[in-house]
């Protein structure tokens, strides 16, 4: 289908794009890539009246690292991350191959992804993973947001309707971290996806809950010997799932099971 | 409302007064008359309507034609200028990679932006990207050998040219 009609506004700096937000208000919406938004509209499931774009801001794309820190740039494509050397931070670009597909990936931008907040996302997943900051910019300055404390349920975010991401922020490296995923079909949405960390003792799974869910692992030491790989029985185990019409709770929980392993093993070959 | 803009397609700029709401695949086919582009799902799936954003693969019915001004679009029709098969297109016809057709713009562009930065792909790297493009005729294998076939003949002409100025 097409898209309702909608007002059209384009920022050129991110103070604009706050300004037009504030005064538009909750008839709003940003605009990046649109790799969700547009299709969105196309089914008329969003009828935003007025349409902020945001991709003809410069600065806002870009990787930087800084000491320990890596810095993202809300507008990077998921495709620049995928093509960047990331170092210990690689987990990063390896998880990229999972989103959606190339044309996909060459438009989506991260910011996008985290302010769209589809429990299954790669972004959502990875941010909460890595304990990362979410950079928001409103009209009371910057804040950042702790990834734990951003998806507050399917498609919500803290966000405020007049705040812009501008930056995503990933404080530590993570050299045996991996994502891993189950479609039936590749570059569909995932069924389940599974990231690990294995410093962090932390797995976090999408397609189990409304948001990320985030499970803590006994401590798998800092040994580069086989990680646990109990770990997958034990965050199977933990989960409340209930059958849904095509998949049951067995099923889903059998993927679990599987894609923590794959994560693990994955993770600790950092390949 | 009405929007002015400019766009720049296949090296033509084109002066458009539009509705905001109009996709860039709808102002390629209905405003500019370029109907190489194809329109299937509208909404992210099938792939048929994948034209270049500055060189790189794109859903043009998820991009807003204004969110594209001052981008370079290029669509099927830039492979031919001259009506004559190009190399890529070629490759498609000698392997038959394509039945019904619907799907083949989209196949073009996606292999003409993957190849331009991916010029020695393996087989399994180009049945991934082909992944993203739906085709109900083919099953793939005929579009994935035409790919390769022409990174082939690519890298052998760019192996050539380089002989040729060493001498």
């Amino acid at each position: 289908m097409k898209p309702a009609a909608f007002e059209y506004h384009r920022a050129r700096s991110v103070a604009g794009a706050v300004g037009l937000l504030t005064e538009l208000g909750d008839d709003a919406k940003v605009v990046a890539g649109g790799q969700s938004l547009v299709a969105m509209m196309n089914f008329r499931l969003a009828r935003p009246e007025h349409l902020v774009d945001i991709t003809h801001i410069d600065g806002l794309s870009g990787i930087r690292r800084e000491g320990d820190t890596l810095r993202i740039g809300a507008l990077t494509t998921h495709r620049a991350v995928e093509k960047a050397e990331l170092g210990d931070f690689g987990v990063l670009s390896r998880a990229m191959r999972w989103v959606g597909h190339l044309p996909i990936r060459t438009r989506g931008t991260v910011g996008g992804s985290i302010a769209h907040a589809d429990a299954t996302a790669e972004w959502c997943l990875l941010a909460v993973l890595l304990e990362a900051r979410i950079v928001a910019e409103g009209p009371a300055g910057r804040r950042e947001i702790p990834a734990g404390e951003f998806f507050l349920g399917p498609f919500t975010t803290a966000l405020e309707p007049d705040e812009l991401i501008v930056e995503l922020v990933f404080p530590r490296p993570a050299p045996r971290a991996a994502l891993t995923e189950y479609a039936d079909r590749k570059g569909d949405f995932a069924l389940v996806a599974a990231a690990v960390d294995l410093d962090a003792d932390r797995v976090v799974l999408g397609g189990v809950g409304p948001t990320p869910v985030s499970a803590d692992c006994p401590s798998s030491g800092t040994s580069h010997s086989r990680p646990p790989v109990s770990w997958a029985d034990a965050v199977a185990g933990s989960l409340e799932l209930r059958d849904e019409p095509g998949i049951s709770a067995h099923y889903r929980r059998g993927l679990v099971r599987t894609l923590v392993e794959r994560a693990c093993e994955e993770a600790s070959c950092g390949c | 409302m009405i929007q002015l803009m400019e766009l720049t397609v296949n090296g033509e700029r084109h002066d458009l007064a539009i509705e905001p709401r109009r996709t860039l695949v709808d102002v390629l086919r209905h405003d500019l008359g370029l109907t190489g582009t194809h329109v299937g799902c509208e909404h992210g799936i099938c792939g048929a309507c994948t034209v270049l954003v500055d060189g790189a693969p794109a859903r043009a019915c998820l991009i807003f034609a204004a969110q594209v001004e001052g981008a370079e679009i290029r669509t099927v029709e830039s492979l031919s200028p001259e009506g004559e098969l190009n190399d890529l297109q070629q490759c498609f016809s000698e392997h038959h990679g394509l039945q019904c057709g619907f799907c083949t713009p989209g196949m073009l562009m996606l292999a003409e932006g993957y190849l331009a930065e991916e010029p020695e792909p393996t087989t399994e790297e180009i049945r991934e990207v082909v992944a993203s493009n739906l085709c109900r005729c083919t099953g793939y294998q005929t579009i994935v050998e035409a790919i390769d076939d022409c990174a082939s003949r690519r890298r052998a002409a760019f192996q050539e040219q380089l002989a040729g100025s060493r001498v």
